[in-house]
């Protein structure tokens, strides 16, 4: 896709929902839109690092967690308007990936992966035992009725999220085009031989993790709002660390669109499950079809594509 | 203007020294063979000079353009960009990608981005084969395909001193011979001074000005020409149990 049309059908993309979202009267679609696009955005951020530079982090929770906190403590404190809060929440989710980075990024493959998982779970103690947002017992978040644009709250919600997926969907095709992406790739292939060509390995990690991690953490601040209550157990869930994962895999790593796509399909199809089956069903059909992607076609739907149309030629 | 020289540098991993007191020089110009068998401390010595082992003393300083630089705990990144290059033993190509962007991936170096167009072309002419298959991965390429690859990536980083590990290792013979004389010729039209570790010594003086036998992490016979070498009894002792 040539860069004039990527930019003008990701500007139609946007003008599309919102238009559609004035044609929609019933609130459930932008709660479902807007779950759609968090896991766009969430997918796309850890595929900088997890699919270009093919390190595997477990701790998106982590991140994006924090980013949700930051936005609740921040509330409370002055009650600033939603960008200041997605601005503060992805700061500190960057912040947090620079000073992980740093300790963790000499580690290599499944050192760092275990590395990452540690970090969710001591971030999701700490934060369990801060009462100022809420501790064990959570907060409350009070969803103001109307959004700053007209029309309901929720509503602004999913059309911030639509704006920052869209951007960081751009960011991320930026990125694996670029010197950056070239490097991330090398690392990935053979991060010694990498070295030895005169990639600076180390930086180019740490400035994918500070990418990831403050795209997490953004896509975390508006989450309090999106659910009014807040506890720890479901802000650190492990769905969100799992899906972030599966969603690349699904669609295809190394590739933009593969996170879009593995995002649109798991997400629409936990969402229908969720209301037709059972609100239990979500986690073994995101499992299942994993096990499914990764046997039948390991390069996910990008890969399934490629092969198709190679095999015409 | 550009040499290595090498003074008593010792070098190991955690307590298992490989190399001692050993000094060495490379000067301007010239291509040197370090030869040895398995396990003697080649590629330890190699990996010194190009950071990718911190040696634990001596010095290593490498001369490029009337300015010395001690290389001895420099970033591997900041000596690639003082225009030294590595072959790595085994090529260390990147597969999955290919083979335009494993040399591009070459050109990393900021001086060697501006020139990154005149580059490909030239590893292009160089290596007719790699024109033809730009769009292949790199991985499913021919062995000796994948040597030509590496030593194109190494040239994509506008190098002065190449530095290059076993080439021939896992090529046919007639590959090896190939390989022996693409070095010599990229090293006369880039005018690159080479310090090749190689076990097949043969091929490695047909190419060489001179040439250091590496035994036990010492320098064992220093041969100023390749005439010496191949004379030499410890040589003939090594490799051919005379």
């Amino acid at each position: 896709m040539s860069n004039l049309r990527f930019w003008a059908s990701g500007l139609l993309l946007v003008l599309v929902g919102w238009l559609l979202g004035r044609l929609v009267s019933n609130e459930y679609a932008f709660f479902a839109g807007y779950s759609v696009l968090q896991y766009i955005l969430l997918a796309t951020a850890w595929n900088i690092l997890g699919g270009y530079a093919g390190y595997v982090n477990f701790g998106t929770a982590a991140f994006f967690a924090l980013g949700a906190y930051v936005s609740v403590a921040l509330n409370k404190l002055y009650a600033p308007p939603l960008p200041v809060l997605i601005v503060a929440g992805g700061v500190a989710s960057g912040l947090v990936g620079l000073l992980m980075g740093s300790l963790t990024l000499k580690l290599r493959g499944v050192f760092f992966s275990i590395a990452t998982l540690a970090l969710a779970i001591v971030s999701q103690a700490v934060i369990t035992n801060w009462e100022f947002v809420g501790g064990a017992s959570g907060a409350y978040v009070l969803r103001p009725r109307q959004g700053p644009l007209g029309g309901s709250y929720i509503e602004y919600l999913f059309y911030t999220m639509l704006v920052m997926a869209v951007a960081a969907v751009a960011l991320a095709r930026t990125i694996e085009r670029s010197r950056f992406g070239y490097g991330l790739a090398a690392i990935r292939d053979d991060e010694a031989a990498a070295e030895a060509s005169g990639v600076p390995t180390l930086k180019l990690k740490l400035l994918a993790t500070v990418a990831s991690g403050t795209l997490m953490g953004m896509a975390g601040a508006p989450l309090p709002f999106y659910v009014a209550y807040l506890d720890p157990p479901s802000a650190f869930n492990l769905a969100y660390a799992v899906n972030t994962i599966a969603m690349p895999l699904v669609g295809g790593t190394g590739t933009w669109i593969g996170p879009v796509l593995g995002a649109i399909l798991l997400t629409v199809v936990q969402e229908t499950a969720m209301v037709t089956i059972s609100s239990a069903a979500n986690l073994l059909i995101v499992g299942l079809l994993m096990v499914g992607f990764i046997t039948l076609a390991p390069n996910g739907i990008v890969g399934m594509v490629r092969k198709i149309r190679e095999g015409r030629r | 203007m550009s040499s290595i020289t090498i003074s008593h540098l010792g070098a190991g991993y955690g307590k298992v020294r490989v190399i001692q007191d050993l000094s060495m020089e490379v000067r301007s110009g010239e291509t040197v063979a370090l030869l040895g068998t398995n396990g003697n401390g080649k590629s330890t010595l190699i990996k010194c000079v190009m950071g990718l082992l911190t040696p634990a003393e001596g010095s290593i300083k490498a001369e490029i353009d009337g300015v010395t630089h001690e290389l001895a705990g420099m970033k591997t990144e900041d000596i690639v960009s003082l225009g030294i290059a590595l072959v790595p033993e085994g090529r260390r190509l990147f597969p999955r990608l290919t083979v335009e962007e494993n040399l591009t991936i070459g050109a990393f170096r900021r001086v060697a981005r501006k020139v990154l167009p005149r580059n490909i072309d030239f590893c292009f002419e160089a290596f007719p084969r790699l024109k033809e298959r730009r769009t292949q991965l790199a991985g499913s390429m021919s062995g000796g395909e994948q040597q030509m690859l590496a030593l194109g990536r190494a040239v994509m980083s506008e190098p002065r001193i190449l530095l290059i590990d076993e080439p021939s290792v896992g090529l046919a013979p007639l590959l090896v011979k190939r390989t022996i004389e693409k070095i010599a010729e990229l090293k006369h039209e880039k005018q690159l001074t080479v310090l090749m570790a190689e076990q097949n010594f043969h091929q490695a003086l047909r190419i060489a000005d001179r040439g250091y036998v590496i035994v036990h992490g010492e320098i064992a016979f220093a041969g100023n020409s390749a005439a010496e070498l191949n004379e030499n009894d410890l040589i003939k002792k090594l490799y051919m149990g005379l």
